[in-house]
């Protein structure tokens, strides 16, 4: 599943819901209520309003716990055992990548920082989309793991604005298959 | 709470304050329609409609995000000041300072940018401002820094003369945002919603302004003292705690103008509530706290100030969806609204905020930041919210002010169709932005790919309508304020009252 296509989904839903009560709500504005109705209306809307909090706090407790369970940040102090590690440093407007090649299938940590300014550390498939990517930042190294899962050409790309040089730096890193082809 | 009288005696603007009034708002227009034209530039050149060279093109993005924050600082303060105004006593001249200044430091942003080539954007992430690489140099950075500077010490100024006038009838800021009545007690019906809102703008972006101020005098004296060499991290902090409730305050300062005008198209009052002062309370707190979200990406950053930006985030949907959107609809459901310019701009407003805010929240999810950040998707939640969402409240105010002036609500035939061709144009803007995200392009290049350029020619599109309708709106709002004002409202008898129209 491509994270971007859910995240795509989820937006659209959402902004799809917001955009559904408006509709509904403007469909019935202009046409004013008697009291007796106005009154039920106002029940039924802080009703309404109450069981929006439950479902969005439920919504809100379960996200977070699903989604920092398992803290998408690897521990920056300390190693982290990968069995691959490549060490990145970003300037203007290049980037120093040693190994340029990787094993895909297993664990691959990168350590990225910056000889000047900020830049964006950021890894693109061969199908054009980003699947993971951390800041190079100077004074700092910033530890990211990643596991290829398919061999090809990645576009490394800083993501990061850094000036008049900014969009042509970019470089590849070649991932093979785990077998070595 | 807030009057049914749709142009009440106390909101009147005559010889000095409608002179400020008109300098802050036909500025502002100006500037919008031409910060607009700065950014159709940009989206032309990245679709390869437009030839326009790299070197220009960062400095157009350095123009366009200093300029629109800027300027969406200036029209939101004229909001705040034009409803606070009939609650506290404001000083003029902290209006008009605040107005001087704004325009000296935009006048040194300007320089800067176009005679001394800066281009390290509005954001000045150290040490870029040093790292122009022949593009600019540091004296010229140097000038950027202190027109940000100008423009924080008028938003000081004004913040600090509203927060003395309200400590001055309400005892305290706490009391003023109602923090007595959040467990119990019998909430205060004519406690101004606008006090509220501007009290917690007050206290959150000084904070912010002071964070900001610090970080652009660290940057100073790197400048001229590059031994004195800064820790970027923290640097970037401070920048984005500043930035990012710079921007934010425009929001909690445009609503106001929704407080105090919807009720007086709907016909219903708009009471005061303690789920209303709560989600004002938390707010306060959230909006100074929730700038970590900008940093997810530096891994770096101490692991709980990464949780702090995401759980922040997400929790800062529950006021605007619950209390601000939800309570807005509920004002307008079955109601008598009369649908004229401002109503529409108002629901468009709510609109916006709540909709921008769902791409926002999921941007804000450490997971999903790891590949969203800094692509095309951060443009098109902002934009959503800011261009639908702040700019909708602060046109909203300027054609209530100008239905003032005719003594009826702005509702021509060229009106209604100038707002539909925004909206349209809007929303097919930014969903160019968040569709270009969900494509992996990224933001702020000035080169893209062949295949990035179809949500470019996307975007060029709804930006080119947008402008157009902005610039209509512009000059409807110029001709309108410079009318002179009507006798008096009451007299004329319409519009004193809300009446279905």
């Amino acid at each position: 599943m491509i994270l971007q296509n859910v995240v795509w989904t989820l937006a659209l839903v959402g902004m799809g819901l917001v955009a559904l009560g408006f509709i509904h709500v403007i469909i019935q504005a202009g046409k004013p209520a008697d009291e007796d109705a106005t009154r039920k209306s106002t029940h039924t809307a802080h009703m309404l309003q109450a069981w929006l909090f439950v479902v969005l706090f439920v919504g809100f407790v379960a996200g977070s716990w699903a989604t920092l369970r398992h803290f998408p940040i690897p521990p920056q102090n300390g190693t982290l055992d990968a069995q691959q590690v490549v060490a990145v440093v970003g300037r203007q407007w290049s980037w120093q990548i040693t190994p340029a090649t990787v094993k895909a299938g297993s664990v691959v940590e990168f350590r990225v920082t910056s000889d000047d300014v900020n830049h964006g550390f950021a890894l693109y498939a061969p199908d054009g989309l980003i699947v993971a990517q951390t800041q190079a930042m100077p004074g700092y190294t910033n530890k990211l793991l990643h596991t290829f899962k398919q061999p090809g050409t990645y576009t490394v790309q800083c993501l990061e604005y850094c000036g008049l040089g900014h969009a042509p730096m970019k470089t590849t890193l070649e991932v093979v298959a785990a077998n070595g082809e | 709470m807030a009057s049914l009288t749709m142009y009440p005696d106390d909101e009147r603007l005559a010889g000095g304050t409608r002179t400020a009034f008109n300098l802050y708002i036909i500025t502002a227009v100006a500037l919008f329609v031409l910060m607009m034209l700065v950014g159709l530039t940009m989206r032309m050149a990245q679709a390869k409609w437009l030839d326009v060279p790299p070197d220009l093109f960062y400095e157009l993005l350095s123009m366009h995000g200093a300029g629109m924050v800027g300027t969406m600082a200036l029209v939101t303060t004229a909001v705040m000041w034009f409803f606070l105004r009939k609650y506290v006593r404001l000083h003029l001249w902290a209006f008009v300072a605040n107005y001087v200044l704004f325009l000296l430091g935009a006048l040194c942003i300007i320089v800067s940018i176009f005679v001394g080539g800066y281009g390290a954007l509005w954001t000045f992430l150290y040490p870029l401002p040093v790292h122009g690489v022949g593009m600019w140099t540091g004296d010229w950075s140097a000038l950027f820094l202190v027109g940000y500077l100008l423009i924080g010490v008028g938003s000081l100024l004004f913040y600090l003369d509203a927060a003395a006038a309200i400590i001055k009838v309400h005892g305290n800021l706490g009391r003023a945002l109602g923090l007595q009545w959040l467990f119990g007690g019998t909430i205060d019906q004519n406690h101004p919603k606008a006090v509220v809102a501007s009290t917690m703008v007050i206290i959150a972006n000084s904070l912010g302004i002071l964070a900001g101020a610090v970080v652009l005098v660290m940057s100073l004296i790197n400048i001229f003292y590059p031994q004195v060499v800064l820790n970027a991290l923290v640097a970037k902090n401070l920048i984005y705690w500043f930035g990012h409730m710079y921007i934010n305050a425009t929001i909690y300062m445009g609503v106001i103008a929704v407080y105090e005008l919807l009720p007086r198209y709907t016909g219903k009052p708009y009471p005061i509530s303690r789920p209303f002062l709560w989600s004002w309370a938390v707010s306060t707190v959230f909006v100074v706290i929730v700038f970590p979200h900008h940093l997810l990406m530096d891994f770096a950053q101490p692991r709980w100030l990464a949780i702090v930006g995401q759980v922040v985030s997400w929790g800062a949907g529950f006021p605007v969806f619950l209390v601000t959107a939800y309570g807005a609809l509920t004002n307008i459901y079955h109601s008598n609204i009369r649908w004229t310019m401002p109503s529409r701009l108002m629901i468009l407003s709510m609109f916006g905020w709540a909709a921008g805010i769902v791409p926002a929240i999921l941007d804000g999810t450490i997971r999903i930041n790891s590949v969203m950040h800094n692509t095309q998707w951060v443009p098109g939640h902002f934009h959503f919210y800011i261009l639908l969402g702040v700019l909708a409240m602060a046109l909203a105010l300027m054609f209530h002010e100008i239905g003032s002036r005719a003594n009826a609500p702005p509702n021509s035939g060229t009106d209604r169709l100038g707002f539909p061709v925004y909206l349209v144009g809007g929303l097919i803007f930014v969903f160019g932005f968040l569709d270009g995200g969900r494509v992996s392009v990224p933001r702020r290049m000035a080169e893209h790919l062949q295949a990035w350029t179809f949500t470019d020619k996307i975007g060029s599109v709804g930006a080119i309508l947008v402008v157009l309708a902005m610039l209509y709106f512009a000059i409807r709002i110029i001709v309108g304020l410079l009318k002179p004002p009507s006798p008096s409202p009451g007299v004329a008898g319409v519009g004193t009252t809300n009446a279905a129209g």
